[in-house]
């Protein structure tokens, strides 16, 4: 058998899995869709005393839109309803869009948006669409429950501000506002592989078509989803245009930290961090274009 | 000492109860366990797609599942696809045909793993083109036959299962 012994619990209820949690912290893991934590754990890297199962929560499994417009994701919603799901098509097509990226069709059948985002792997799309969306993750603990903003969440590769006894239950994103246009771009050897490197772009316009908010965000272009603040600031109360999009993408070049790899040198990713942020930029703009009357 | 837990899982159409240790893979609980060696066994890590099964009739990799969490779901593999006909002779699902006749494969290694995830596949896109069709495949690997033959099996098998002159 591959993985080291392990325990194993399936409770069929959240309080149940934070009662665990509770009392077992840092020998416990949580077990999601397993498409990160298993490998692992056949690699024997990871070996947890106990597995806790969340598979029978089904409380965590849901997608909602609430009134004010902004949409709740439970942990436990397989990437593939996340593909599919038509409320997530309507209020964040950039998500829908992005899942095709995410690995292959048979493992998102397994894999979650909470497993992802805590998994918190710098090539991971999730975590970067996160930030680009401005979502929120909410934990819960034995001492209560906490927001995480999505830009503080990711603190380093596998590294997240979740602590090892907080069990992650929701993630939460604002509407998307009036005239915002999105891409997600990324260049992989193969589909579904993990990407060399990638870019999420978010662009809101005025009635008059000045940006009023640009937002530019990397894959495994560093240790975490890395936002390129000032790249995004050449945008914005400007009219768009490809010279901007090649000036920020030169400014983003300096945010960026890509390694080199089997696969591609640091200048390489550096020629294909500029000519995807091109192509997101322009995506997300026309899109944003498109919603002026 | 690790207590096993018992199962109850539906495999092929049929009820197994057992007990497992919690740490034992869905995929070695299927070739060992079950004596079903039809479902492959590769990478062990996710990548190859070789160990993929219908799990609550989707298909996923059984070699990053536990047997454990199978407990109250069905599960299919290969051995399933084909069925018994009039004169006891084996008659091949139309997509194990097709593959049969496309040529879709060479040492076999891979195939169990394609045709699980084809299966499923076809029943959601009776009417794929090539591009889906080699997106749906874009999580198995074959060392073999390059995939153009396998490509040609799922449009050979589309036709004969869902085409209109069936
Ligand atoms: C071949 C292959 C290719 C892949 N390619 C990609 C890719 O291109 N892009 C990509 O983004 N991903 C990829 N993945 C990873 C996949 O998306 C995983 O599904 C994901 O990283 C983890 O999600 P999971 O639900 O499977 O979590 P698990 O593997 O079950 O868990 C991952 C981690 O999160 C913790 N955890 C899970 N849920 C919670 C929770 N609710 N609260 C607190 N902690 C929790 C677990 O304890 C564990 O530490 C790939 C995986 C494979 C096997
Ligand atoms: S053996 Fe399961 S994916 Fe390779
Ligand atoms: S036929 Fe040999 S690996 Fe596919």
């Amino acid at each position: 058998m591959k993985p080291a012994p392990f325990e194993y619990l399936a409770p069929d209820s959240l309080s149940a899995v934070v009662e665990i949690m509770s009392e077992n912290g840092d020998d416990a893991k949580l077990l999601a869709g397993g498409q990160s934590l298993i490998p692992a754990m056949n690699f024997r890297l990871v070996q947890p005393m106990l597995l806790i199962d969340l598979n029978k929560v089904s409380e965590l499994d849901y997608v909602i839109s609430n009134e004010n417009g902004e949409l709740r994701i439970g942990a436990m919603t397989r990437q593939r309803r996340l593909e599919t799901d038509p409320t997530i098509a309507r209020q964040a097509p950039l998500i829908a869009e992005t899942m095709p990226h995410v690995a292959h069709p048979q493992i998102r059948n397994r894999g979650t948006i909470g497993g992802s985002l805590v998994h918190a792997d710098p090539a991971a799309e999730l975590p970067v669409i996160m930030v680009a969306l401005d979502g929120r993750l909410l934990v819960r603990s034995n001492s209560g429950e906490r927001w995480i903003s999505s830009s503080s969440c990711f603190q380093g590769i596998f590294t997240t501000d979740i602590k090892p006894e907080e069990v992650l239950i929701e993630v939460a994103i604002p509407p998307m506002a009036p005239r915002t246009g999105w891409s997600f771009v990324e260049f992989a050897r193969r589909k579904g592989d993990y990407a060399l490197i990638g870019v999420a772009a978010v662009i809101t316009l005025d009635n008059s078509g000045h940006c009023i908010h640009a937002r530019l965000v990397y894959l495994n272009a560093g240790d975490t989803p890395i936002e390129a603040q000032q790249a995004a600031a050449v945008l914005i109360n400007e009219k768009l245009s490809p010279a901007l999009y090649r000036e920020a993408a030169e400014v983003a070049d300096a945010a960026i930290e890509p390694t080199a790899n089997i696969h591609a040198s640091v200048p390489y990713l550096r020629h294909l961090s500029r000519v995807l942020t091109v192509r997101a930029l322009d995506q997300a703009a026309t899109r944003a274009m498109q919603k002026i009357q | 000492m690790i207590e096993p837990h018992n199962v109850e899982i539906k495999v092929n159409g049929q009820l197994y109860r057992g007990n497992v240790e919690p740490r034992m893979l869905l995929s070695d609980f299927i070739r060992h366990e079950l004596d079903l060696t039809g479902t492959h066994v590769g990478c062990e890590q996710g990548v190859c797609g070789a160990c993929t099964i219908l799990f609550d009739g989707q298909p996923v990799r059984s070699c990053i599942m536990l047997a454990v969490q199978a407990d109250g779901h069905e599960i299919r593999t290969v051995e399933d696809l084909s069925s018994t006909g009039p004169a006891n002779d084996l008659e091949l699902h139309p997509l194990q045909d097709a593959f049969w006749q496309a040529h879709g494969l060479q040492c076999g290694f891979c195939t169990p793993g394609f045709l699980m995830t084809l299966v499923a596949f076809l029943e959601q896109n009776p009417q794929p083109s090539e591009v889906e069709i080699r997106e749906a495949i874009s999580g198995n690997l074959c060392r073999c036959t390059g995939y153009q033959n396998i490509v040609e099996a799922v449009s050979i098998a589309a036709q004969s299962m869902f085409g209109e002159d069936r």
